[in-house]
């Protein structure tokens, strides 16, 4: 049996008084993708940080590539540099062209040598159709351009997987398309990755496995068809009519 | 447009005339004029004055470069977590709590007498010196809470995406939440330092002799307050320009604020 590239071992986590993650299991094999579906408040989006450590967490492991990595003799820093996150709110840095918001880590983290960097960035930039805006500021860009900048960002640190965190919750209906290609086509690729939405035609469409998460538990999981075309839970029936 | 220039134009001359009207047919405006607006005093006293500003214009450089290094430095402090550093975190925050808590002549004044007192050979004995080190001393603590009003402006969520990356405390700090924080905070700052233009006058009760010192020296020596106007009309050529300097810069500011800049 393959190791996964991540596995999640009875997390738990809270704010506080108030439990947000009630002991998370899950794991994802290479090339494959998990979604995470539920209410906002469910606890996807902090689980994503926990697996990418910008959260602690206070019960449980999180394991890359077989490694433990919540424990506290590992670097986060090396962590988080070997997987990518993409925020709902993209999270560009304004002060910076974007150029220079793809190739800050490369340099800076990965050491790399800035022209080296730069032509990287110029050609995951044009592959992902933003060949031209390298001398742009994020603020000159629409919400799509903005948030598919922010997955390029993530790639050009060759990470072992990607966590995208309703990465179009935040955009104009009209502009939901062009990112969520964009995550389509990294998914054909190959690459490794968890994403929570509310896109469940998109969840159904990509997914290997899909998570519902009720208050910080995962109620139900599943192969997109049967988990879509078949819920068992009544809170899992109750959530997909809420979203039809 | 051209009516409404035409009526703010006429209202102006007939405010300030009125003004001055009014000074000028004060029963006292002779006696003021000849106390404060002599001609022959102005030109004896200036070159004087003059070179005593140059004094201030060189220590007020000095100071705000020194200024603006020291109060990043302890802004920073204040921003550290990790637990080895707690003393200077603690020491950070007590110093900005009692300098900003003093007067500042009280403390150029304590800085330039008491520390000599206490015979350390490390001390300076120059009242130059001295009453920088005061000056910088009082103005770091305000500049190091303009730059920490700064850094927190910056959305966590920048920090959250730097670290995401990769990037240690350090880096996040200097590469994404510093040069954001840093030109959030240019207006405030300028208008510390068109301050610190002014206050480097305080310096002079240590006994250097710039412009205000100087001024005064010649008020007393020809009962004559018109040393005085020249140090302050000196002053004023400074300030303007650098509150001006504000001016733009907000207004640069509010305009990309209003085009949706996200900065």
């Amino acid at each position: 049996m393959t190791t996964p590239v991540v596995e999640v071992s009875g997390v738990t986590k809270a704010f506080g008084d108030r439990a947000v993650l009630g002991g998370i299991d899950l794991a994802v094999n290479e090339h494959e993708a998990v979604v995470l579906i539920g209410a906002s408040g469910s606890g996807k989006s902090t689980l994503l940080r926990c697996i990418d450590l910008l959260e602690e967490i206070d019960d449980g492991d999180v394991f890359l590539d077989g490694a433990v990595i919540t424990d506290p003799s590992v670097d986060p820093d090396d962590v988080r540099a070997r997987i990518g996150f993409v925020f709902q709110q993209f999270n560009l840095f304004p002060h910076l062209t974007v150029l220079q918001n793809v190739t800050l880590a490369p340099t800076r983290v990965h050491r790399v040598a800035r022209r080296q960097a730069e032509e990287r960035a110029r050609a995951l930039l044009t592959r992902f159709g933003l060949g031209g805006r390298e001398r742009e500021y994020p603020d000159r860009l629409s919400g799509g351009q903005q948030q598919r900048v922010a997955i390029v960002r993530a790639l050009a640190n060759d990470p072992r997987l990607i966590l995208l965190d309703e990465v179009t919750s935040a955009l104009d209906p009209e502009l939901v398309g062009e990112v969520l290609d964009v995550i389509a086509g990294l998914k054909a690729e190959g690459m490794t990755m968890i994403l929570a939405t509310h896109e469940m035609a998109f969840a159904r469409a990509v997914a290997n496995e899909v998570c519902f998460l009720h208050e910080g538990v995962i109620l139900e999981r599943g192969a997109p068809d049967a988990l879509f075309g078949n819920p068992q839970r009544p809170e899992l029936q109750r959530f997909l009519e809420r979203v039809r | 447009m051209l009516r409404g220039r035409v009526v703010s134009g006429v209202s102006t001359v007939v405010v300030i005339g009125l003004l001055v009207l009014a000074v000028v047919t004060s029963s006292g405006w002779n006696d003021v004029k000849d106390l404060f607006f002599n001609w022959d005093v102005f030109k004896e006293t200036f070159p004087d004055v003059l070179r005593g500003f140059w004094l201030d214009v060189r220590l007020f450089v000095a100071i705000e470069i020194a200024v603006l290094v020291f109060g990043l430095l302890v802004a920073l402090a204040r921003f550290s977590r990790s637990p080895l550093l707690f003393p200077v975190r603690l020491l950070a925050a007590v110093y900005t709590d009692v300098f900003r808590g003093l007067p500042t002549l009280l403390v150029v004044f304590l800085i330039g007498f008491a520390l000599p007192a206490l015979g350390w050979g490390f001390v300076p004995d120059s009242v130059i010196v001295l009453g920088a080190i005061g000056l910088g001393l009082s103005y770091g603590a305000y500049v190091a809470e303009v730059y920490r009003a700064g850094i927190h402006s910056v959305h966590p969520s920048q920090r959250a995406a730097a670290r995401a990356l990769g990037l240690s405390t350090v880096q996040s700090m200097r590469f994404v939440v510093l040069p954001q924080a840093v030109r959030r905070v240019v207006p405030p700052l300028l208008n510390d330092f068109i301050s610190l233009q002014k206050d480097v006058a305080l310096i002079s009760i240590l006994g250097p002799l710039e412009a205000f010192r100087q001024a005064q020296v010649y008020a007393s020596l020809k009962f004559n307050f018109t040393p005085l106007m020249a140090a302050a009309l000196l002053y004023l050529c400074v300030t303007i320009p650098l509150a001006r300097v504000v001016d733009l810069l907000q207004a640069r500011d509010d305009r990309r604020r209003a085009a949706g800049g996200a900065v």
